[in-house]
């Protein structure tokens, strides 16, 4: 323990620590994610300026790139909770809205590079594409499920939605695993990672099942007692 | 036969010299250390030593009159799972393939049936430079010239008997070097075949290599086929047996999903696959913007090899027989 933290985690000095260290080490953290969060997208930019080499397909390279790196970070922002629960560490939630929206800058731009540069802004092979190929169907109801959470996500709707915005934002479970099955189905024979990104959404989601159950498990009880006392 | 309408400009083939001097400069750029040294290696497994060059090669009359991809692009963007699924995993590890000494065991309804060395299926036969485009089932494509002869005219070689009525194919299949065999995301050794007929064409060819040199190993040295009016994976690589038989033979890609991989598996811009639209496709390669904004192109029936091979499946129902 270095003495700087012996010094906050003396009593008396828990005031100090909730004001200060945590909005230090919140903007720290919210500057290191927000440049890692970039790094993919400027890869990009430089490669399209001619600052680096695609590869030999590189509308695959930006498609499968761009959803890649959202379906990692949605995965990322659903880890956020669990870390908290986890490690106490409750300054955490502070940097979720955050990767959410970084998860959904880049699935819109995995969208976009599907249809403006993978079909070339075909309208009629991307309907097509939405009826009758459900990993594409699935795949484009998960991006637009996530339309209404990127746009109530700011702390004034947060206010105004109240109780219903937790509601709402439990749609991200669903467009999460419509992702994952939207990445499993496109696979043409090895499922390994679609396999590994399901796997570790189950633990994510599984962790939130626990726990919702042993939290009704504690509140019944709490209330048995409560009824007994009276 | 001859697709004088094709005719390859001489201003379109990539010099030599090119080749050559991309090879040299990236050789001093690992010298000098400005690589590292995973890109040393894959670099090694994409450009063959020297003296691989294939001499007596003539051109064929009816190659493509298109551009033909970059080197890098075809030996650097490959299929060939026993290596990894991943389309770079080939360049990275194909290098541990041995392909010398390599034999070719020849079995089944035949005359001449036995095991051959490389030598002496190669001998008898002289080397053409044929372009081909060659379109992938997962709607891409690329133009290659590669060199060989055409299989028809080993195949008689060995004498094939009246209940020849199929050829498989198999690769090569040893885990210690190659290490995507561990995982069985296919049916090992990979397998493929055609009717006598189709593998008895003219433009069907047993590949040895391809920008006049020989196969890297990730695009299937030592032999391989090339069969251009069908999806790529029909054309299958580093072939170390050859079957004849009376029934359709086993094929891999079929045998892992039978409603998406047909034994035919024609180029077909009218039959989809299951999960994407085979009408168009888009060519590999290219840089920087014009890469991304390069329209994609419509798929040609039988890749364009309609006049050449259509008369092979009169009669057949090609939506049924995909």
């Amino acid at each position: 323990m270095s003495s700087r933290e012996a010094l906050h985690d003396a009593p008396g000095h828990s005031r100090l620590k909730a004001a200060l260290v945590p909005r230090d080490r919140i903007a720290i953290a919210k500057i290191f994610i927000a440049a890692a969060c970039l790094a993919p997208f400027a890869i990009v930019i430089a490669k399209i300026a001619g600052l680096a080499s695609f590869g030999p397909h590189p509308v695959q390279e930006i498609l499968h790139g761009m959803g890649k790196t959202g379906l990692n970070l949605l995965l990322i922002t659903l880890a956020i909770t669990p870390a908290r629960k986890l490690t106490k560490q409750n300054w955490l939630i502070r940097l979720r809205r955050m990767l959410g929206l970084f998860a959904f800058f880049y699935l819109v731009l995995h969208l976009l590079a599907y249809a403006a540069l993978d079909l070339r802004l075909d309208f009629a092979t991307l309907g097509t594409d939405i009826v009758e190929r459900p990993y594409i169907t699935v795949g484009m109801l998960a991006i637009v499920l996530l339309i209404p959470l990127a746009v109530t996500s700011t702390r004034g709707w947060q206010r105004r939605l109240g109780r219903n915005w937790t509601r709402l934002h439990r749609l991200v479970y669903v467009c999460a695993v419509l992702g994952v099955i939207h990445f499993w189905w496109q696979v043409k024979a090895d499922i390994r990672e679609p396999l590994l990104y399901a796997l570790m959404l189950a633990a994510l989601l599984g962790y939130r099942a626990a726990d919702a159950w042993r939290r009704r498990r504690r509140r019944s009880a709490v209330a048995a007692a409560a009824s007994a006392a009276r | 036969m001859a697709r004088t309408d094709n005719r390859i400009k001489p201003s379109e083939i990539t010099p030599e010299e090119v080749f050559l001097n991309r090879r040299q400069i990236v050789q001093s750029a690992v010298a000098l250390g400005l690589l590292p040294g995973l890109a040393s290696q894959s670099f090694a497994a994409a450009l063959p030593a020297e003296g691989d060059r294939l001499a007596g090669v003539s051109r064929w009359p009816g190659s493509l009159d298109e551009e033909p991809n970059s080197f890098e692009d075809v030996s650097t963007f490959n299929n060939f799972y026993e290596f990894g699924t991943r389309k770079e995993d080939p360049s990275r590890h194909a290098h541990r393939m041995k392909t010398d000494p390599w034999s070719v065991e020849v079995t089944g309804e035949c005359d001449k049936g036995g095991k051959y060395t490389l030598e002496d299926i190669l001998k008898p036969h002289s080397l053409e430079e044929r372009v081909y485009r060659f379109r992938c089932v997962e709607a891409w494509s690329m133009v290659v010239p590669w060199v060989g002869f055409p299989l028809g005219d080993l195949l008689k070689r060995f004498e094939p008997s009246s209940r020849a009525k199929y050829v498989q194919f198999f690769t090569l299949a040893d885990p210690k070097q190659m290490p995507g065999l561990h995982y069985p995301v296919l049916k090992w050794p990979y397998r493929e075949g055609l009717r006598i007929d189709e593998a008895m064409h003219p433009l069907t060819l047993l590949t040895v290599g391809m920008y006049g040199r020989v196969l890297p190993n990730q695009n299937g040295a030592p032999l391989r086929l090339i069969v251009p009016w069908k999806y790529g994976f029909k054309s299958i690589k580093s072939i170390v047996r050859i079957h004849f038989t009376e029934q359709q033979p086993e094929t891999s890609w079929n045998m892992a999903a039978p409603h998406e991989y047909g034994f035919y598996s024609n180029v077909n811009p009218n039959v989809d696959h299951p999960r994407w639209s085979q009408a168009t496709e888009r060519r590999i390669g290219g840089e920087g913007l014009a890469a991304l904004l390069a329209p994609r192109q419509p798929t040609l029936m039988f890749n364009g090899y309609a006049d050449e091979v259509a008369s092979l499946y009169t009669g057949l129902d090609l939506v049924k027989n995909y």
